[in-house]
């Protein structure tokens, strides 16, 4: 790929927030293919560890090192937030909106945007206020416009959280056709089921720490007794 | 620096505004104004001279300091002594005396304080004072109120007290004040005539020689401010002491009465 | 109680006949105010964004000063516009006092504080929304800038119809640089003045009530026009 943005080294990462240190130092290696689910309980800091690596938090200790210049870097990673933030405008121009801060015209942009829009099943709310949808739809808006520029990197913060079953049948869905197209997803949820359907490896986090790392398979056969507890169920400490 | 000049390009655009060809701009006192008297003379004198007059209508002290800074081309101001100052300091060329009308002391119609009983204007004012009668003062340094403060001084009286109420105003505010008070004030006849609130005040004294009040033109020098209009003062000053003007002037009258007497000497 | 209908149906009267005199003065209010309310909407929306979205020392303090500019007394502006336009002052030979100008600068400095403050803070909620989001996309600063005053347009035309409502009721300062002179710079509030100044209390009145009706007009006309209350949403 040329000009590619990973590998992303994470080197000692640590974040402190009113005198706490709420993450870290945690140490990884973003690269390869796939997905990556990001697990753990409330608090154990999945949130703050992805928008540390998109670039949405001051950094206080330690090293994000992505393989290619901060310009290039910035354009080729998307997020897809847990309460999807939607511009006041209608879908299709949300959907749009990242091609015209490229400079793409007018006119393309809203019709790329049609066609991600129809592909994600919002095709007949195509010019709606993006307000009015029901949240299962924002969050397939909020990722259409987050797939929209092709982004080598993907980043979700349990984007399922507040929907369906339906509507998380059909983000997967939509997962699923990125990840076979190229895409780098890093999610995080709290769905064990989701976990399991979809990451090609795991992070575990608690406390802020990264416990424990591997592929799939440690959902089935843990090695730290954290993880074990909490694929468990019970509540940790 | 750039957006003064943006925005007076755009108000050039909207307004076309800048220099007016045969305008001249007049400061005068609101006493003046309310008398009418502008609303008779103005359309003739463009008739004959061709000078659109624009009347700037502020208090004496504001009218003298606009003519100070170069503001306006003339000034017309009934108050010799701040005039005579003006004068010294250079301001103008020199003072031609116009026309006078007179005050008159108006207050409440049962005339309380009994000025109506009165032989002389600083008999009437002792007497308000005495009975502390509500008494309303322009307070605004204007011709009016200088020649109020004039009278105090020669009726041998310091007016202070909670009777005595200065209020800043021009005349006709002033003349709502003490329409609201039912209080004494001294105002100009023709300010008093043409006042549409009178409410339960009439004339209480009246026909004091001390009280007639002179009007005077006063050109702005033109050696200290190039810019004024001196030769379209002089045609006014010319025109406004011709037979024209006198016959304008002592033939406006206000319910019957004549306001001005016409006193200016031919050139 | 009396002096108020009266009041009305000289005003309707005045309105109706299309009074010469009463259009023109009307005509310069609004000439004089929109023409404020445009140039201040160009200072102070961008401003007011530009607020909303930078982050320095100063400005908690450049924040309270904006809004502590929103009270300054009209009458005081216009002495500090006339000193500068007075014949023997720094602007004097630009020959600006006493025209619709001069009115129009005074207005603006009046009410672009207004008209900042309010799209600051409007903008400073929409900002908060569309923070996390606007810096994942890569927008710059100037394309931040512009997302909000386009989303954010219906706050903003509240905050230019708020500063409008400022300028065509004011009358301190476009007394003192205006002069209220007959057919050049007399508009409705200085009207108003002038003849409550003279005890005609029925005039006056009349004539206030058309500068309410005005206002009223201005603002349904700019509603209209913008499609605004039309759907559920905004």
């Amino acid at each position: 790929m040329v000009g590619s943005i990973l590998p992303l080294q994470v080197d000692a990462l640590s974040l402190r927030r009113g005198g706490r240190r709420i993450l870290g130092p945690i140490s990884w290696v973003l690269a390869g293919a796939g997905i990556t689910v990001v697990l753990g309980p409330n608090g154990s800091g999945k949130t703050s560890f992805l928008r540390a690596m998109h670039g949405l938090e001051r950094i206080n200790h330690g090293d994000l090192q992505w393989a290619a210049p901060m310009s290039l870097v910035r354009a080729k990673q998307s997020f897809v937030f847990q309460t999807p933030i939607l511009m006041r405008r209608s879908v299709v121009e949300c959907i749009a909106y990242p091609l015209l801060l490229d400079g793409v015209p007018r006119g393309q942009a809203l019709i790329q945007a049609s066609d991600a829009a129809t592909e994600v099943g919002l095709g007949a709310v195509l010019n709606q206020p993006a307000q009015v949808l029901s949240g299962g739809e924002k969050q397939k808006l909020a990722l259409a416009r987050a797939l929209i520029r092709v982004p080598e990197v993907l980043f979700l913060d349990e984007p399922c959280a507040n929907l369906d079953g339906r509507s998380t049948r059909d983000i997967e869905a939509i997962l699923a056709v990125a990840r076979d197209a190229g895409t780098r997803i890093v999610m995080s949820t709290h769905n064990l089921g989701q976990a399991r359907r979809l990451a090609d490896d795991i992070l575990f986090l608690y406390n802020g720490q990264l416990v424990e790392a591997g592929p799939n398979s440690i959902l089935e056969t843990p090695t730290t007794p954290e993880l074990a507890a909490y694929l468990n169920g019970d509540l940790l400490p | 620096m750039m957006l003064k000049s943006l925005t007076f390009a755009a108000g050039m655009a909207l307004f076309a505004g800048g220099a007016w060809a045969d305008d001249l701009k007049l400061a005068v006192t609101t006493s003046f104004a309310n008398s009418g008297l502008a609303e008779v003379l103005l359309p003739q004198i463009e008739k004959d001279t061709g000078i659109t007059v624009r009347l700037l209508v502020v208090g004496t002290g504001q009218a003298l300091a606009l003519g100070a800074a170069g503001d306006v081309d003339a000034v017309l101001a009934h108050s010799r002594a701040a005039e005579d100052a003006w004068l010294a300091e250079g301001n103008g060329t020199h003072r031609r005396e116009i026309m006078y009308n007179d005050f008159v002391i108006v207050g409440p119609a049962a005339d309380p304080a009994e000025v109506g009983k009165a032989a002389l204007v600083t008999e009437a004012f002792k007497a308000i004072a005495a009975a502390k009668a509500p008494f309303v003062s322009r307070g605004d340094d204007s011709g009016t109120h200088k020649m109020e403060l004039v009278l105090w001084k020669e009726a041998g009286i310091e007016p202070v007290g909670d009777w005595y109420r200065a209020v800043g105003q021009g005349m006709g505010a002033a003349l709502n004040t003490a329409a609201g008070m039912n209080a004494y004030i001294l105002a100009d006849r023709a300010s008093w005539l043409n006042f549409g609130n009178k409410a339960g005040l009439a004339i209480d004294f009246q026909g004091d020689p001390a009280l007639f009040n002179q009007y005077a033109l006063l050109p702005v020098n033109p050696a200290k401010h190039a810019h004024v209009r001196a030769d379209l003062v002089q045609t006014l000053e010319d025109w406004l002491v011709g037979d024209t003007a006198k016959g304008l002037i002592e033939g406006h009258k206000i319910a019957e009465q004549q306001l001005f007497v016409f006193n200016a000497k031919p050139n | 109680m009396d002096e108020l209908w009266q009041g009305l149906a000289h005003a309707a009267r005045l309105i109706w006949g299309f009074d010469p005199d009463l259009l023109e003065i009307a005509g310069l209010s609004l000439r004089v105010s929109l023409g404020a309310t445009f140039v201040a909407s160009l200072i102070g929306l961008p401003l007011g964004a530009w607020l909303a979205v930078n982050r320095f020392r100063a400005r908690r303090v450049v924040i309270a000063i904006l809004n502590a500019l929103m009270g300054l007394p009209p009458v005081v502006v216009g002495l500090f516009v006339y000193i500068l336009l007075s014949r023997s002052g720094p602007f004097g030979v630009l020959g600006l006092l006493f025209t619709p100008t001069a009115m129009v600068i005074a207005q603006v400095i009046i009410i672009t504080p207004i008209v900042a403050s309010i799209a600051h803070q409007a903008l400073r909620d929409l900002w908060a929304d569309y923070h996390d989001l606007l810096i994942s996309l890569n927008a710059s600063r100037g394309q931040r800038i512009k997302a909000l005053l386009w989303d954010g347009r219906r706050a903003l035309l509240t905050a230019s119809l708020a500063g409008f409502g400022r300028a065509i009721g004011e009358v301190g300062a476009i007394m003192i640089v205006g002069g209220n002179i007959d057919h050049v710079t007399r508009v409705l509030t200085t009207a108003i003045a002038l003849e409550t100044g003279k005890g005609q209390f029925g005039l006056a009145l009349a004539l206030g009530f058309v500068l309410i009706a005005l206002a009223i007009a201005v603002n349904l006309c700019v509603h209209f026009l913008s499609r605004t209350e039309r759907s559920g949403r905004w």
